[in-house]
């Protein structure tokens, strides 16, 4: 707790951390321009900055997997080097719990824990006696019971995390970064990971954050480093910051939000949905949505919201109700007539479900609609190169080439990309399941103003997602699900936010 | 253990297969369920358990290796005419020679997969390709039967005669198979060398991460391969009395079976050398009760095929499903 104190306290206190003049280039692209950075002794500091801004960059060069251009110093505990290396940097505290956890699913929890104790260039006997006591030690530290001889795939990805962070603290971790721990954790889960980050700092661990999730970022760190395009944009306490702060910092934009929301009652019903239920998921459903309307449904993870979603695209079937389709009652058998039928659905997980990551960007938008690019029965390059080049064009895609694979784009591309797909097909009614989880907020932004400008072509839309500000500002009225049931109902012109969040997240 | 159970479901499923075949066919033959039998067995897996545990180590790093049974029969050849050179030889050159020769064989696969960045499907069926290739064409097919008196004489250990008037034999070939199976065993559970291996095989990145030398993790796997595929060449010539080129021709894929029949995951970071033993016996012992139960050889791969089929679709949906006992489910899910 002292420590703690201390360093929320100090502002004239010697870093624990300092680096200067970082610079780094990668094939001709400037990843980090004189980039400095410092963290000091036990303190929670967040690394704020859009996806591709240099944060990845800046923690390997740390960390010692990238070594920075000439000139840099790197100044840690006392001692100052050119470069780090990844040995070093173990050896000298400095430990990082990567995105993916770089963990051995097959392997135990105690091995995991204590995998540095089977490092070495030369073979040595295995102590698994020590290392499981090891394991334990570092669990008891977080206040953590796991069974330590179980494979770790046996463990939820919350569990893995707390693995990740124990071996973090096995190799007497005086930095440890964090690389957007909380990604994939439910409220409840992050609020203990949260406390746990708290523990360590006050033990005098500091820990660097990097989160997209702003709320949460405030939360925890004590100061904020904002980076973009690879250059610093500055050092800000915590205190004092709000959301919208960091993001126009992260972004160098100013988003205006306002609510987007219009009556469109004399327009033609799109979709109308009456009674439907799948016990267990969602019960006696009703809703409709319009020609140029956008449905903003929200709700806690588990609501029902995406099982809803999935059954009006054909995926699941309902057990009782009816959807019908500008006045025709349909029923469809699989998600091919639900296509047919005009309605699209981008789904929730983007990176596995939505995309084909390694075909290339054309593959990927055309996969939906192979019939419109037909030529005498044959697949036509030429029809193809025609339909891709519109779609992305229309959406504004940053792109190099039509070939290259759609995993060399940012989030918000994929996205784009992803709705691109799925406008390519005609629809009449859009889904769109969570369509900014792994987007940056920057574009964000653009993607909610192609929403907009889709909506106004005519286009019924339903967006779906749980962060209760974008249903607000984007939809033009927004339902509320809770355990499968539609439980309100609002008028963004007016409600407001404040009486919208207070009903979901009670 | 139950949590042995739990964290071996693979080998105690495999156990349970073993025991429910070797009953059937005790009561179904005369002859199955005798020592004797039991200890002919034993003679007869030597080799292919000595392959499987090599193979393992590959299996468990992440990699697969289609040219180890080929690469045998090279080192059969390769240690005969060296033999030829120092004047007959015994068993330590000979194992040593033999021995060299794999780890030089499987070090050329390691080289291929690490420098080229072949992924090790590809660069082992073309070394399969190129070692056969040059067998056949050096040797024009000829077998050599004028082996060192020494090699070709059986060693009996220990030998006893049942009250059934069975005997039970332990050879040679069994004596260095447990010595192969213990020498594996110890590095992939016991030396932080072997664990590296599977967290290698689990997950690379990850590895590469905690500054594991993965060019050195290739050699090994590779390398020890190699050694056993070397080991289990001149065993077998041992065991046939005879170098013909194309005797392990094909050899390769039964022992795969019988390591992925073990539990070994083709993707890495799992498998053991127990189960890897089990599978390789429940394929002999079928094939024995098969034998016995006078089936037509003919139809042994089929049936042999069907069991790996039935067993690894099995495993794959969820071992604890169908034996229930196993099923104490973990706090995490």
């Amino acid at each position: 707790m002292f420590m703690h104190q201390l360093a929320t306290a100090g502002g004239s206190e010697k870093p624990l951390l300092s680096l200067r003049d970082i610079n780094m280039t990668f094939g001709g692209v400037r990843a980090l321009k004189n980039v400095s950075f410092d963290v000091r002794p036990g303190e929670v500091h967040c690394l704020a900055g859009e996806n591709g801004c240099g944060k990845s960059t800046l923690i390997k060069i740390i960390t010692g997997v990238y070594r920075p251009a000439d000139g840099a110093s790197i100044e840690y505990d006392g001692e100052t080097y050119s470069h780090m290396s990844p040995v070093t940097a173990q050896d000298r505290g400095i430990q990082v719990i990567w995105q993916d956890l770089a963990l051995f699913p097959e392997m135990s929890v105690a091995e995991n824990i204590a995998f540095q104790t089977v490092l070495g260039r030369w073979p040595k006997l295995v102590d698994y006696g020590r290392m499981r006591q090891i394991a334990k030690d570092a669990l008891a530290r977080l206040g953590v019971t796991l069974d330590v001889d179980l494979p770790l795939k046996e463990y939820a990805i919350a569990q893995r995390q707390i693995v990740a962070i124990a071996r973090a603290l096995v190799g007497e971790a005086r930095l440890v970064f964090m690389d957007e721990p909380t990604a994939s954790l439910t409220q409840s889960e992050t609020d203990h990971l949260l406390d746990i980050v708290r523990g360590l700092s006050a033990s005098g661990v500091a820990v660097v954050f990097v989160s997209h999730r702003l709320a949460e970022v405030l939360e925890i760190s004590s100061r904020i480093t904002v980076l973009r395009d690879g250059a610093l944009v500055g050092v800000y306490p915590a205190s004092g910051m709000t959301q919208s702060r960091i993001t126009e910092l992260m972004t160098g934009k100013t988003f205006d939000q306002r609510v987007r929301a219009k009556s469109r009652d004399d327009q033609p019903i799109v979709l109308e949905v009456k009674g439907l239920s799948r016990p267990g998921q969602f019960e006696d459903v009703s809703l409709t949505v319009r020609r140029g309307e956008t449905l903003g449904i929200t709700g806690l993870l588990g609501a029902g919201r995406t099982e809803l979603a999935l059954t009006l695209f054909g995926m699941l079937k309902p057990t009782s109700g009816t959807i019908a389709l500008e006045g025709r009652q349909v029923r469809f058998s699989s998600n091919r007539d639900a296509i047919r039928a005009g309605v699209a659905y981008l789904s929730e997980d983007r990176l596995s479900l939505g995309l084909i990551q390694p075909q290339s960007i054309a593959d990927n938008l055309v996969i939906s609609s192979l019939d419109k690019i037909l030529a005498g029965g044959l697949l036509s390059d030429e029809r193809k190169g025609g339909l891709v080049g519109r779609w992305i064009a229309d959406l504004g895609v940053k792109i190099g080439l039509q070939q290259d694979a759609i995993s060399t784009l940012s989030g918000g591309n994929q996205q784009r990309v992803a709705i691109a797909k799925w406008l390519a097909t005609d629809p009449k009614l859009l889904i769109l399941d969570a369509p900014t989880v792994g987007v940056d907020v920057g574009a964000r932004a653009g993607i909610f103003d192609i929403v907009a400008r889709l909506a106004e072509s005519g286009l019924a839309i339903i967006l779906i997602s749980d962060e209760v500000p974008e249903v607000y500002f984007n939809a033009d009225r927004v339902l509320h699900m809770a355990q499968g049931r539609i439980v309100g109902s609002y008028d963004p012109r007016a409600s407001s936010l404040a009486e919208i969040e207070g009903a979901v997240y009670a | 253990m139950r949590s042995f159970a739990r964290t071996h479901a693979t080998e105690v499923s495999l156990l349970a297969v073993i025991i429910a075949i070797s009953a059937v066919l005790s009561v179904s033959t005369a002859n199955f369920f005798s020592l004797g039998n039991a200890f002919d067995l034993l003679n007869i897996s030597s080799v292919n358990i000595i392959f499987a545990v090599g193979l393992l180590v590959v299996l468990i790093a992440g990699g697969i290796d289609i040219s180890f049974a080929v690469a045998a029969s090279v080192v059969q050849y390769g240690t005969a005419i060296a033999l030829g050179w120092i004047g007959g030889g015994g068993w330590i050159s000979g194992l040593l020679i033999a021995g060299s020769i794999g780890i030089l064989l499987g070090a050329i696969n390691a080289f291929l997969i690490h420098r080229f960045k072949v992924i090790s499907i590809v660069a082992t069926i073309s070394t399969f390709n190129i070692y056969f290739g040059l067998l056949m064409f050096f040797t024009k097919g000829v077998s050599i039967y004028d082996l060192p008196d020494w090699l070709t004489d059986r060693v009996i250990l220990f030998e006893h005669e049942m009250p059934d008037g069975t005997w039970i034999e332990i050879t040679l070939p069994v004596l260095v198979m447990v010595i192969c199976v213990i020498a594996t065993w110890v590095l992939i559970t016991r030396t932080t060398t072997g664990r590296q291996l599977y967290a290698f095989g689990d997950n690379p990145e990850g590895a590469r991460r905690f500054g594991i030398n993965i060019g050195a993790m290739q050699f090994i796997a590779f390398g020890w391969l190699g050694l056993m595929a070397g080991i289990g060449g001149l065993i077998q010539a041992h065991y046939a009395q005879e170098v013909v080129p194309n005797a392990l021709y094909g050899r390769e894929l039964d022992v795969l079976a019988a390591v992925v029949l073990g539990g070994a995951r083709l993707g890495g970071g799992r498998g053991s050398v127990l189960g890897c033993v089990l599978g390789v016996l429940l394929i002999s012992i079928t094939q024995n009760g098969l034998n016995l139960m006078g089936v037509s050889p003919f139809a042994f791969k089929m049936i042999i095929g069907a069991i790996i089929l039935a067993a690894i679709t099995l495993s794959n949906t969820n071992i604890e499903r169908l034996l229930p006992f196993i099923a104490q489910k973990g706090a995490g899910r």
